[in-house]
């Protein structure tokens, strides 16, 4: 375990993506913490994040924002570890311990605007955040996860896609690039571990963290429609049948600009788009409306059910 | 070639000749090396730290031109135009009409942070792309981008309630663009994900819009936000220099609006 702490049981900050449009993210999440014996308490009365819009109107705000539900988690709930599956909350999380441990001015503003507020500020250390990839690798293992799955997801090719906000800027990220048993910010591999661990063949996808162009994936359509369609190809050239995501933008930008790539742009693909815990979900033996496969819009159904995997 | 002549061989900078003949010499056509002489003397010293004081453009200066954030950038690789490297050198020298030229792609940016997780010397370029189109637009030479409105909107709701739901941040987005509800690709999204989603999901949808997510007790927090926006935003207006514009404008609204004979 990287922190030596404890997750089996941690703070939940599902984040407002998890409550919208990517509720099968947070129903398989769940689902998935249930069935490996890990215990999930949501942070109470949390906010946004701040996502990837407030800091463009000052990053300080995003600060504050992420900074209260920290001090939440920490002085109102007792938790020393936060689990965000969103890429965008695990991102602003660590940005903002970030900024309270190395800039004066952050602290000052996020003490003022807190005691404004009427909450405790959040100290820099009170809390780990972590994302969802780290609470099942670090508590339960590959090795947990291969005598629980047995192999369930053999014969799925499966292409990794992790995003911008996973790994980038690195100096967010102190504990990953730390040699061997941490997360490469350049090539992660967490999630390839984790579906490897349950069967699934990882195939050889050079865009794991390209950009899905998620910030302008409506002020910018047709950008961020070309920025998919460059990662649906490259996961089809790589064999893939499914694309695994870890982040409700990616994962609904990828399902969106599919279709507007053949709406608008004529091109047609087949690729699947799944969050990686409803595969984990599925190998672990839930039912597929457990982990919330009607509720995509990329319909895998079919093709994991021919597989024998739902 | 060094990037700053880069604009020197634009078309437009060439000379081309039907007839001319140079010392015997026929020279009629096309020549990269008859460049129009240009003498760049619009030089703008100001906004390199006029765009260091708006948030992100801080680490400017620390800038070697190395190009590493133009290599590794995700925007570059599907428009060539779109140079993080160029503008910021064109930023530090001053040189305003040549950055004025891509004043329409600059908010492009999509914050993959490529960029700023290649620059060997933490200049943030993803940071420096917000703080010089924000700058465009507070300096009234591009109307607010889309992304900015997007920003606007979401940061608005934010705020408001300490939440934001999708569906009435899509509704608001697109209305202030004028931009109509029935998207072909909206209808398609909608029609799958409504075949595959049960009633009582869908009823949960519908509500989210009428019964909005909100923080409880959020009311100090908003208004503790909303005080430290406005003082940044006073900030921001005096070190661009606009507090005389502003006054300005805001004499001729309450001329305006005043009615005549009081």
């Amino acid at each position: 375990m990287s922190s030596g702490k404890n997750y089996k049981k941690v703070a939940y900050y599902p984040g407002c993506a998890l409550e919208g449009t990517a509720q099968a993210y947070d129903r398989s999440t769940k689902e998935v913490g249930k069935a490996l014996g890990l215990e999930l308490e949501e942070v109470k009365n949390w906010n946004c994040c701040g996502a990837m819009e407030v800091k463009n109107i000052d990053p300080k705000i995003q600060t504050y924002l992420s900074s209260r539900v920290m001090s939440i988690a920490a002085n109102e709930m007792g938790h020393d570890v936060v689990m965000a599956p969103c890429n965008g909350c695990y991102h602003n999380l660590k940005k903002a311990e970030y900024d309270l441990q190395n800039d004066q001015e952050s602290r000052k503003v996020v003490d003022r605007i807190s005691t404004k507020a009427g909450h405790d500020t959040y100290q820099a250390g009170q809390v780990e955040t972590i994302h969802a990839l780290d609470w099942i690798r670090d508590e339960i293992g590959e090795e947990g996860l291969r005598e629980r799955t047995k192999g369930a997801l053999k014969g799925l090719k499966v292409a990794n896609y992790y995003g911008c906000m996973y790994t980038r800027p690195r100096h967010i990220f102190p504990e990953k690039d730390q040699g061997e048993g941490s997360e490469s910010t350049l090539t992660p591999h967490f999630m390839d571990d984790l579906l490897a661990a349950a069967g699934a063949e990882n195939v050889d996808f050079p865009l794991k963290t390209a950009c899905c162009g998620g910030a302008h994936t409506l002020s910018d359509s047709d950008t961020s429609t070309l920025l998919v369609t460059n990662i649906l190809k490259a996961a089809e050239a790589s064999g893939a049948e499914v694309i695994a995501t870890e982040c409700p933008t990616c994962h609904s930008g990828l399902e969106m600009h599919q279709i507007r790539a053949e709406k608008n742009f004529g091109y047609k693909s087949n690729v699947k788009i799944v969050y990686f815990t409803q595969l984990l979900g599925l190998a672990l033996g839930l039912k597929p409306k457990a982990v919330g496969l009607h509720e995509n819009i990329s319909n895998s159904t079919d093709l994991l059910r021919e597989k024998g995997i739902a | 070639m060094p990037i700053h002549e880069e604009h020197l061989i634009r078309p437009e900078n060439l000379k081309t000749h039907e007839n001319l003949v140079i010392d015997g010499v026929d020279v009629s056509g096309h020549w990269s090396t008859f460049i129009e002489s240009r003498v760049v003397t619009d030089y703008n010293e100001a906004i390199e730290e006029e765009i260091s004081s708006l948030p992100g453009g801080e680490f400017i200066h620390r800038c070697w031109q190395c190009g590493s954030c133009t290599n590794s950038c995700t925007v570059n690789a599907v428009n060539p135009e779109f140079n993080p490297r160029y503008w910021i050198y064109l930023i530090r020298m001053g040189m305003e009409s040549e950055l004025l030229r891509d004043r329409d792609i600059i908010w492009q940016c999509v914050s993959c942070n490529k960029c700023t997780y290649a620059c060997p010397r933490d200049v943030m370029p993803e940071g420096v792309m917000k703080a010089t189109a924000h700058w465009l637009e507070l300096k009234g030479h591009t109307p607010k981008s889309p992304s900015t409105v997007f920003d606007e909107v979401f940061a608005g709701q934010v705020i408001e309630t300490g939440k934001i739901e999708e569906g009435r941040v899509l509704r608001h987005f697109l209305k202030r663009t004028g931009q109509p509800m029935i998207q072909p690709w909206l209808v398609e999204m909608v029609k799958r994900m409504v075949f595959g989603l049960p009633l009582k999901m869908l009823i949960h949808l519908g509500l989210a819009n009428i019964f909005r997510p909100r923080t409880s007790q959020w009311a100090r927090a908003r208004s503790a936000i909303n005080e430290y926006v406005a003082e940044k935003e006073d900030e921001h207006q005096t070190a661009l220099g606009l507090d005389d514009l502003v006054e300005l404008a805001k004499q001729e609204v309450t001329s305006k609006s005043t009615p005549a004979g009081e």
